[in-house]
Formats: C-alpha cells, sequence, structure tokens
C-alpha cells in the first residue's frame, strides 16, 4: 500500500492541460523526485495534493484510503506538509512564534511554552535551529528548515519540497540532503520537485518525470544514468527542420559581450563572467533551465538591468552604462520576457507601437497622431496582428500582443535582436510567426540572441547553441552537433564542454 | 471522478466590460446614494424626496444660485485638475491641500506689493508666484519619492500639516492685519483683484481660469507626447521604463504641475473670493480635488462635471437646510457616501457574475 497514490489526476486551467491523467505512487520512507522541466506540471500535481488547488478529475489516496483535500488545511490533517519555493514565514516573529502560528489550542500564548515545545520537536528531528531565533536575522537556508520544521511540527508524514535547492548555496544544499537522509530513516517519506539531475540522481530512490503534464514514467534512481534521465525528460527527436545555409564564419561580429557579471533581485550572483559574441546573419540560441540568469541576460541587453562589471558592445561600441532608449537607437533590438511588462494594457495599440520612439512622432511636444496612425496601420498589415490601431493592448490575444512588441522592434531593422522566451505562451500558429520572423531577421543580416527554455525551439533555428548553468556558460554546441540529450545533461549541471 | 466544489455564484474578472455599463455608473451611484442617506434624511424629520429636490434641483432654478454652483466649483476644478496630473502618472500627491495654501501666501505677499501696479501685469504675477509656491511645496515628497522611493502618499500627506502651522505663523506674526481682531493678513492691492464676471455676484475670472486649465489639461492629456509618456509612466512603469521612457524624470514633472497648479487654486480664492490670506481659504480643497480627480476618471472633461457636481451639492445643502432645517452636514455625508458608491461602482465594473 501506498502512502499517497494519485491516480489519473488532471487539471485543466482554461485551455491549457497542466496535468494530463497523470499517476504517482509514493512509498513509506522513501525520498522521491519529481523531474521535469518548467512548465512539465509538476509544482502543479503537488499544489493539488497539497490543497492549493482542485484537480479537474482523478483521485486521491492516502493510506489507501480515498480523500478530498480542499485546502492546506485538509491536507495538514491528512499529514501531508509542503515546503513552497516562496517561504510562508513572518520575519519579524522568533521561529517558534512561527513554527506555531496557526496550530495553537489555547487562547493566551505562553512564549516560554512554545519555545520549549518547539525546541523540543527540533531536537527530536535533528534540525539545528534555535527556537528564539527572529526568522528575519536567518540566512534562506535556515529558514527553509524553519519551514521544514514547521511541517513535522503539524505532524507531517509526507513532505513534499518544491525544487528546495534552488534558492540554496552548495553547503546549505549538503545540510539539506543530510537532514532529507536523517528524516527518511526515521519514515518520513518525501516528494522532491527538481529539474537537476545530479541532486536527484544524488538523494532520491525513486523518479516521476513528467513531461508537458504527463507522466513519462517512474523509475528506481539506481537503475538510471542522467543521460537516460534527461533523454525521459526532455524526450523529442530533434525536429526535421533542414538546416539552413551555414553562416559565413567572415561574417562581421556584431554583439559582443565580455566578463559580463549580474547580480539578481534578492543580491546573489545571478551571472558569471559572460563572454559570447554573435555574427552578422547568426542565431545564438541560450539553453538553459528557467532561473539559471536568462532573466538577468536579457534585462541587462534591453537595457534596463545593470550589469555589476562586463562589457557589451554593438559594432565596438560600448552599451554600458546608457539607458534603454539609447539601446535601441544604437541598433539593439529588444523583445521583452514578460510581454504584459513589455506593453501598457490601457494604452491603444497605435500608442503602444509609437511608445518607444516618441521623438520621431512629435514636432514641439505635440504628437504627430497622423504619422502614429499611419505607422500603426502599416505595422498591423506586415506582421498581421489582428486588431484595430485603437483597440486597447491588454483586449488583444497573447499572440498578437507579441506581434505588436515584435513589429516595434523589426521595423527598425535593428542590428541585435535580443528575443527572450519569445513564443512562451502562444499557440502553435503564433509560435511558427515569431520563429519565422527571427529566421527573416537572420537572413538579413541581424545577429539574433533566441533565449529559450523551448528545446525545440533552440535546436529547430538556432546556429549555434550555449547552455547556461547557475549563471555560468557549460558548453557551446555547433547546433549540427547538438542533441537534446546532451543538451539536457548540460542544462542539468551534469556535463561541461568548452569549446 | 469527483467534483470537489459545487457551483455557486461567483464575481469573475472580465477585461471587456459592456458598453453600457459606463453612463449607468453615475445614475447607480445616484440612486444607491439615495437610498443610503434616506435613513439620515428620515432621522432628520424631512421627506428624502423633498430633500433630494432642495439637494439637486432647486439650486438649478434660479440664477443666483446657479452662479454660486460655478463660484463653488472653481477651486475644485483647479485641485481636481492639479490631481490628475499626479494621479495620471501613478503619483498619489494628497499634497495639493498644502500646495493650495502655498500658491495662497505667494499670492497674498505679491498681491500686497501690488499698489500701484495695473492688474495687466499683477494678476500674471500673482498666477505665476502661486504656481512656482505650489511647486516648490510639492518639490520635497516628489524628490524623495523619485530618489529614495519614499511613499509620497505619506509624505505629501504630511506637508499638509506642516503648510497649516507655517499660515497660523504668518498670520498671527509678520502678516497680521492690525486692524482686524482675528488672524488675517491686510488685504491686497485692488488691481491684484480678479475682476468680476458678471456685477454684483461673486462670480470671477477665476473661473475662466479653472475652465482654461481643463482645456489645457485635455491637450496635453491626449496631444502632447508629454501626456502620452505620463499616461504610460502610470499605466504600466515597466512598459513604460522599457520603451525608453525616463521614467524617474516623468514623475517629478507630473508632481511638480501637479503643485503648481494646485498653488493656482490658493491664487483664484485669495484674488476671487477672499482678497486677504486666512487659515481657512480651503475647507479641504485640496482633498476635494483627489476625489473630483478620481471621480472624473483622471479625464479633463470629467474632472470638470466632478467639480460641477460638487458645487451642485454643496449648494444645494445650504439651500436643503434652509429650506427644511435639517444640518448642513447632509451634504457632506451625502458627497460622502456618493463617493464610496461611485468608487465601489467603478472597481465592480470589472467584474461580472458568473455561476460556475
Amino acid at each position: 500500500m501506498y502512502i499517497v497514490e494519485m491516480q489519473k489526476v488532471t487539471k485543466i486551467f482554461g485551455e491549457l492541460v497542466a496535468n494530463d491523467h497523470v499517476d504517482f505512487q509514493l512509498r513509506k520512507g522513501e525520498i522521491h523526485a519529481l523531474l521535469g522541466e518548467n512548465g512539465a506540471g509538476k509544482t502543479t500535481l503537488m499544489r493539488i495534493l497539497y490543497g492549493l488547488y482542485q484537480q479537474t478529475t482523478g483521485d486521491i489516496f492516502i493510506n489507501g484510503e480515498k480523500v478530498t483535500i480542499n485546502s492546506p488545511k485538509d491536507a495538514i490533517r491528512k499529514g501531508v506538509g509542503m515546503v513552497t519555493q516562496h517561504f510562508a514565514l513572518v520575519p519579524p516573529m522568533t521561529v517558534a512564534e512561527n513554527v506555531v502560528l496557526g496550530y495553537t489550542d489555547s487562547f493566551v500564548l505562553d512564549q516560554a511554552a512554545i519555545e520549549k515545545k518547539v525546541g523540543e520537536a527540533a531536537d527530536q528531528f535533528s534540525l539545528d535551529i534555535n527556537p528564539k531565533s527572529i526568522v528575519r536575522h536567518l540566512s534562506v537556508g535556515q529558514r527553509q528548515r524553519v519551514e521544514i520544521l514547521k511541517a513535522l511540527y503539524r505532524n507531517a508524514k509526507v513532505l513534499i519540497l518544491d525544487e528546495p535547492t534552488a534558492v540554496l548555496v552548495p553547503q546549505e544544499v549538503d545540510s539539506l540532503f543530510e537532514t532529507l537522509n536523517r528524516l527518511r530513516k526515521d519514515g518520513l517519506s518525501v516528494i522532491f520537485i527538481s529539474h537537476k539531475l545530479d541532486e536527484v540522481t544524488k538523494i532520491t530512490d525513486r523518479v516521476t518525470v513528467l513531461r508537458d503534464g504527463k507522466s513519462i514514467g517512474t523509475v528506481d534512481t539506481v537503475n538510471v544514468t542522467q543521460k537516460q534521465l534527461a533523454a525521459m525528460m526532455v524526450g523529442r527527436d530533434t525536429f526535421g527542420v533542414t538546416r539552413q545555409t551555414e553562416i559565413n564564419p567572415d561574417n562581421k561580429k556584431i554583439l559582443e559581450v565580455e566578463g559580463l557579471c549580474a547580480l539578481d533581485d534578492k543580491g546573489l550572483p545571478a551571472l558569471k563572467n559572460l563572454k559570447l559574441s554573435i555574427r552578422s546573419g547568426e542565431i545564438l540560441g541560450i539553453a538553459g533551465v528557467g532561473g539559471n540568469g536568462q532573466k538577468e541576460l536579457a534585462e541587462i541587453l534591453s537595457g534596463v538591468k545593470s550589469p555589476t562589471s562586463g562589457v557589451i558592445k554593438i559594432n565596438d561600441k560600448n552599451l554600458v552604462g546608457k539607458d534603454p532608449s539609447e539601446f535601441s537607437k544604437m541598433g539593439m533590438g529588444r523583445i521583452p520576457e514578460d510581454r504584459h511588462e513589455g506593453v501598457v494594457g490601457d494604452l491603444t495599440v497605435y500608442e503602444n507601437l509609437a511608445l518607444e520612439h516618441l521623438d520621431e512622432y512629435s514636432k514641439n511636444g505635440f504628437l504627430d497622431k497622423q504619422a502614429i496612425r499611419k505607422n500603426a496601420e502599416e505595422l498591423i498589415k506586415n506582421f498581421q496582428i489582428k486588431a484595430k490601431p485603437s483597440d486597447k493592448i491588454r483586449t488583444l490575444s497573447g499572440g498578437n500582443m507579441q506581434k505588436v512588441l515584435l513589429a516595434r522592434v523589426l521595423s527598425r531593422q535593428p542590428e541585435v535582436v535580443i528575443a527572450p522566451q519569445p513564443t512562451r505562451g502562444l499557440d502553435v500558429g503564433a509560435t511558427e510567426y515569431v520563429r519565422q520572423q527571427l529566421l527573416e531577421q537572420r537572413s538579413r543580416g541581424a545577429a539574433v540572441m533566441l533565449i529559450s527554455e523551448d528545446l525545440d525551439e533552440i535546436l529547430s533555428i538556432s546556429d549555434r547553441i550555449v547552455v547556461i548553468y547557475e549563471g555560468e556558460i557549460v558548453g557551446t554546441i555547433n547546433a549540427q552537433d547538438a542533441t537534446p540529450e546532451k543538451l539536457g545533461l548540460m542544462m542539468s549541471g551534469a556535463l561541461r564542454e568548452e569549446t | 471522478m469527483e467534483n470537489t466544489e459545487k457551483p455557486r455564484w461567483r464575481l469573475v474578472k472580465t477585461d471587456n466590460p459592456p458598453f453600457w455599463v459606463k453612463p449607468l455608473i453615475p445614475v447607480l451611484a445616484l440612486i444607491g446614494t439615495f437610498i443610503l442617506t434616506s435613513v439620515l434624511i428620515l432621522l432628520a424629520d424631512a421627506n428624502p424626496f423633498d430633500a433630494y429636490y432642495y439637494f439637486l434641483f432647486a439650486p438649478l432654478e434660479n440664477k443666483v444660485s446657479l452662479l454660486e454652483i460655478l463660484v463653488k466649483s472653481t477651486p475644485l476644478m483647479i485641485t481636481g485638475v492639479a490631481v490628475t496630473y499626479a494621479f495620471a502618472t501613478g503619483y498619489y500627491n494628497i499634497g495639493a491641500e498644502g500646495q493650495l495654501y502655498a500658491g495662497a501666501i505667494a499670492a497674498t505677499g505679491i498681491g500686497m506689493a501690488m499698489h500701484g501696479i495695473p492688474a495687466i501685469v499683477a494678476l500674471p504675477l500673482m498666477i505665476i508666484g502661486g504656481f512656482v509656491a505650489g511647486m516648490v511645496w510639492a518639490l520635497i515628497p516628489a524628490l524623495l519619492k523619485v530618489k529614495l522611493a519614499v511613499d509620497e502618499v505619506v509624505t505629501t500627506l504630511l506637508m499638509n500639516s506642516i503648510m497649516a502651522y507655517i499660515v497660523s505663523a504668518i498670520l498671527n506674526g509678520p502678516w497680521r492685519d492690525p486692524n482686524s481682531g482675528w488672524p488675517q493678513s491686510p488685504d491686497i492691492a485692488p488691481t491684484a483683484v480678479f475682476f468680476k464676471l458678471i456685477p454684483r455676484s461673486r462670480l470671477n475670472f477665476g473661473f475662466v481660469l479653472a475652465i482654461v486649465l481643463i482645456l489645457i489639461l485635455w491637450i496635453v492629456m491626449t496631444r502632447t507626447s508629454f501626456g502620452l509618456k505620463m499616461r504610460a509612466v502610470g499605466l504600466g512603469k515597466p512598459a513604460a521604463k522599457f520603451a525608453g521612457i525616463k521614467v524617474n524624470r516623468t514623475i517629478l514633472t507630473a508632481a511638480l504641475i501637479s503643485g503648481g497648479i494646485a498653488g493656482i487654486a490658493g491664487v483664484a480664492e485669495v484674488a476671487g473670493i477672499h482678497f486677504h490670506l486666512i487659515g481657512e481659504i480651503s475647507p479641504g480643497y485640496g482633498y476635494t480635488g483627489v476625489i473630483i480627480a478620481t471621480l472624473g476618471s483622471l479625464n479633463a472633461f470629467g474632472v470638470g462635471l466632478a467639480a460641477l457636481f460638487f458645487g451642485l451639492v454643496e449648494t444645494g445643502a445650504q439651500t436643503l437646510s434652509r429650506a427644511l432645517g435639517v444640518p448642513v452636514y447632509l451634504g457632506e455625508v451625502t458627497q460622502a457616501t456618493m463617493l464610496l458608491v461611485a468608487l465601489g461602482m467603478l472597481l465592480l465594473q470589472r467584474y461580472k457574475l458568473r455561476r460556475m
């Protein structure tokens, strides 16, 4: 009998099938990895188990008993605890207060008593935490321990960890793994959501692989290699796209990036000494699992974020320190990663199309409405945007919104095109359209950077592929030599290849 | 298969409210306000229908009170315009009250020095002086916001209290009129007084000024690249930044324009109504400006209409109070209720009811 069994669980959001008849079984006392790329449906499945979502169809059994889990409270009552990527802790409170918060039986809170109780619990589970510490003063690793303690204190028999190592430094990862090994010996069952192969093979007993919302299978960790897991995770044949003509190696290097370092929003290193260049007429694919520095790279190349050090050059002119409008004037064609942050939803299509070059569309401070409208009508026609110039952008579909953004950038014939996740969330037709546009930029002679988590996309249109892992380039391969397996291994940090 | 949730009525967000929703809002707001305030009117021993007649219709029936509506709406139009510049840019300037007084101080100072100087010189000087004074008073919170990300709602609000004490200090000290028992300044020069539009009424040049400011607001917002920049920053800061708009500079400029125009409201009150500085020049015009700008949906003509409506309600409250002997405060209660109901409606129009 399994401690948790999920049968044919399906979850549909609008038109998106996030989980498609997924079967999942968890044994008592095992660490079980849920492996998959971003968007494979791992977190959704676990949110269902934890009561944050309700499944559209399918059944959940705990200890063989069919259950309905309507809320995290239900889940906790049934012995399921979850540590999400974003901790739910109150920073100004002590560890003890955070642990008992929402789980006290008396009205009066006896500080000394709860500290004692939480301290005992910490000892019992060998978690090294001082119950009197203020959470604000704790490191990320320690906070995670508080979250684990919080779940165990509520008598969790099943612990779900959603990408627990994403926020940790390597030493903290080791200490987390020690903790998990101990807890496994005590009979705790752990579900470990991850996309990092080295960690999965190191700590887990079994692995269930999800891909595109479907379960690909469950294997014993000892019986598989990282390579096999990578194949299961990415698991597609390369697309039958005929390679375009080889690019001429004499083509001029247009974009050059050297020694680029940057911090993420939390102040942790996001990019480490990045060096790359793109030639005229070349598409450089940047492959990698989300959150490995791609966002920061795109923001820096768009001019909205400053690097801590490094050089960005277009045709030997340095761009570091310039503002976004100077970036675009110097030939950087910037497509925003988050479509909704790239357009002003409550402004019209024609206003959004003019926004980046207002100085050209105004005379003496007054808008040249005729020119703006004419520009909008032309771009709508040329880029097949299904909208009227006076429609508010937010009423457009994702694909059309993306076309507006492409139109705004590509109509300027920029020398460099930065396309971060350009097809994310788009339907098949719009995706094809965007890729076609990027290929046209290539034949026009632009240097194109395609940052994508979609390996098919990277493999089908790039000339050269750079793999990024934890803010570093772990390999550069020519597209002809690339296979999904090889890229999968590199993306999970299991293989490095300098060329 | 098990469905864990029974269908029930829920509010669902919708992007495209049907076209007939918007014009329905004022009507529904009025009906809602009527129902809510009727209880109070009944408690004051009056008939709600009679009360609303005196409130909303009687003032429109004779010339004197019609002109009074225009007089009362003048400062509200100006502060409404002032607040709109800031709010449209996403800068929540709650300090129009203090900025108004800054303008009033400047107007009084300049006005008192204008003896023997023709109106053609005096009036522009006062208006410019008031604009600059309002701008200066708006500068500190705006800089704090742009440079240090200090919440402008708090700082602009607190600047109002500081200004109240400065006015009080001036009126009890250097500018105290020796001929008056009250803390008030000496009168401004006769040439510095705004001329009357209609003899023997209080309606003056200030009303023209207000209309001009509304027209300028409309032109700036719809016709200029700066207006588009302000709206882009206000509606989508990340996108504006991405498109290369200098977000902080735009916010700073809008905040200063907002303060300057609030200062002009102070000029209009000194030069058009009181002719000297007193501590009670504004019964909260700056704060009402926030309401006007919000009710007017940050649209120039919306602001004008909202200000006229508030002028009507204020005039009506007096008519009502005289006719039925109910407290004049009912007018204020009604204004506040109407604001809450209208804001609720504006929020709800983005939702639809659906059973799921």
